[in-house]
């Protein structure tokens, strides 16, 4: 497929400009006027329309593809959550109304009330902030929140405790706040080693972070014991809300002991991945934590009207103009709030259910690592097919020319050529069957004729990019 | 897997190359082979005092973006500048051109906690 500026005629337009004003340049310094062509493509409307409605056909996305894609929860976007998000009334208030006529924007206040309330009963947390823009930045915020903790409390607290089956961006997360990272290996079960765990924590360890299900798609089963060993080093304990979906009211973080959790909105509360739009990061605490939270909050006064609130004792700050991605909590309210609470617990109970037929069905083809009734996903191994020269990124391109987006390979880290499943429970078994096949086939022809699943994809316009020299010599320009 | 005898190495696969006060670091032919292409490694600060078993640079992969832990306790003293243009070095030559750092070491006896060839030989075997 030719690039738009391969596409590009001299002379060709789509629209007409006009006639520049000769005066403008005189006007201008000298220093801003363009001195070379400036190299856009000329092309017109119908090659612009073409081109790129052909390069999104060539896109995989939830509304076109199965999209399994493990630890990233990449259900379906209910299409009812858009058209909430763009109601005019909330589409054409300006956050700074918030500040200057609370009475106009008293709507989108409770909106950001509620959901922040919804989220404190889902997760059993006291506060919730809905300002950070990302889970990143959630992550941040968290570890912030964390950091005051012991700054108020005159504690000296130097590392900060994450099992190898947390979530990968959580040691990046503790060390960008300059926390030195202590890693705790998981045991053969695939829960966090207590008895590692017991030997690195101190009284210096200013926290443990834990994804629960774990990256392993397991239930961490010793959390409870975890978190008690935490209070007696007044380490905080931290939720990484990755894996959120598997659980909705069937347990709670808050009741497990953690005091700090943090939510992606796009995951278990079907707002939009990255490209799809912005994204949210809510984070909320517990009790111990709850004068410490970003400012400003919005909060419910004694009329029931909505007001915001900066008289928080050692807030951190504000991490955010105004409240975060408002767009982006108001798909994740509609999602709530058209579910329910039933909804949201059959989400969860179909979400795990989804991800056991997988494990069942490809369980005597792939290898199982940790061979227990996983969450909502199931990680598996190429080990078997690694024999004959098929490795996990081979079974992966072969999936994009059986029309599915391939699940998540190398990840976790401690699993060998991973394979992480997470079909979530917007998938049909219809839809999950034809995935089952596709991947029972990639394993039959492992065996017989390795070399097929080794040329592939065949179907896309490019077959295999040159990972190792894009990643070694980029290009970052263009032209 | 090649193991070059007279190195010391950890279960993290990394291995040390004592000389004198100073020593070389760096991954193993497993590690290089486990990781694949490498297309990144961080250089670690001159001067930078790492202890034994810690955290002393990160490395890229088209796989994965892993620590290096160094061997032996002591203060960064060089990187091999080499691996800014040509990061494959360490998959070619894990042991000799793909070298990572240079240490001024703290401690030579620190060696009683790390494999020598045959005992990693040996643990490798085990992880097969």
């Amino acid at each position: 497929m030719k690039t738009i500026f391969e596409k590009s005629v001299k002379g060709r337009a789509g629209v007409d400009p006009g006639t520049p004003d000769k005066k403008t340049q005189s006007i201008l310094d000298s220093s801003l006027l363009r001195q070379k062509d400036n190299m856009l493509p000329e092309v017109s409307e119908l090659d612009v329309i073409r081109h790129y409605t052909n390069l999104s056909r060539l896109n995989y996305s939830v509304d076109t593809h199965f999209y399994p894609l493990g630890s990233c929860t990449m259900k379906y976007n209910p299409k009812v959550n858009e058209a909430a998000s763009v109601l005019p009334g909330f589409i054409n208030a300006h956050p700074m109304l918030a500040y200057v006529k609370e009475d106009a924007v008293q709507g989108a206040f409770e909106v950001i009330y509620r959901t922040a309330e919804m989220m404190c009963e889902i997760t059993g947390m006291k506060k919730m902030t809905t300002q950070p823009y990302a889970g990143a930045h959630g992550e941040m915020t968290g570890i912030l929140l964390m950091a005051q903790y012991h700054r108020v409390h005159n504690n000296n607290k130097t590392h900060i405790i994450v099992p190898e089956s947390a979530h990968g961006t959580n040691p990046a997360s503790a060390a960008a706040a300059g926390y030195e990272v202590v890693t705790v290996p998981v045991n053969s079960a695939g829960g966090i080693d207590l008895n590692a765990l017991k030997e690195k924590i101190n009284a210096q360890t200013a926290g443990i972070m834990m994804t629960v299900p774990s990256t392993l798609g397991v239930f961490e089963k010793e959390v409870l014991e975890v978190s008690a060993l935490a209070r007696k080093f007044d380490a905080l304990m931290y939720y990484d809300g990755a894996n959120l979906n598997a659980i909705m009211g069937k347990a709670r973080p808050g009741d497990m002991g953690f005091d700090i959790v943090h939510l992606n909105l796009h995951k278990t509360f079907s707002t939009p991945h990255g490209g799809g739009g912005p994204g949210a990061g809510m984070v909320g605490v517990s009790e111990k934590l709850a004068d410490f939270v970003p400012v400003p909050a919005v909060v419910k006064t004694k009329d029931n009207k909505f007001t915001l609130d900066f008289n928080v004792p050692h807030t951190i700050g504000n991490i955010a103009s105004f409240f975060g991605n408002f767009g982006v909590m108001l798909k994740a309210f509609t999602y709530i709030t058209m579910l329910g609470k039933e909804g949201l617990i059959d989400v969860s109970e179909k979400a795990v259910l989804n991800a056991n037929y997988i494990m069942a069905k490809l369980k005597p083809y792939y290898f199982l690592p940790y061979d227990r009734t996983c969450m909502h996903e199931a990680v598996f191994s190429a080990k078997k097919q690694v024999v004959h020269g098929v490795h996990a990124l081979d079974i992966a391109k072969a999936l994009i020319d059986r029309g599915f987006h391939p699940p998540t390979i190398y990840f976790p880290l401690v699993v060998e050529e991973a394979i992480m499943i997470e079909p979530t429970e917007t998938e049909s078994k219809q839809d999950m069957d034809l995935f089952i096949e596709a991947m029972i086939d990639i394993a039959r022809l492992a065996e017989t004729d390795p070399d097929k699943i080794k040329n592939t994809p065949v179907t896309t316009p490019i077959s295999r990019p040159d990972e190792t020299k894009a990643a070694r010599e980029p290009k970052l320009k263009c032209f | 897997m090649n193991v070059t005898e007279g190195y010391f190495y950890t279960k993290e696969h990394e291995w040390v190359k004592i000389d004198g006060k100073k020593a070389k670091i760096g991954i193993t032919d497993y590690a290089q082979h486990k990781l694949g292409d490498i297309t990144f490694c961080e250089p670690p600060e001159k001067g930078f005092n790492v202890k034994q078993f810690g955290v002393i640079t990160g490395i890229e992969s088209v796989k994965a973006a892993s620590d290096i832990y160094s061997p032996v306790s002591g203060k960064v003293i060089g990187f091999n500048g080499e691996l800014e243009d040509n990061p494959g070095l360490i998959n070619s030559s894990p042991f000799e051109k793909g070298w990572i750092a240079e240490l001024e070491i703290s401690d030579a006896s620190e060696t009683k906690n790390l494999l020598d060839a045959a005992a990693y030989k040996k643990y490798l075997e085990g992880l097969e």
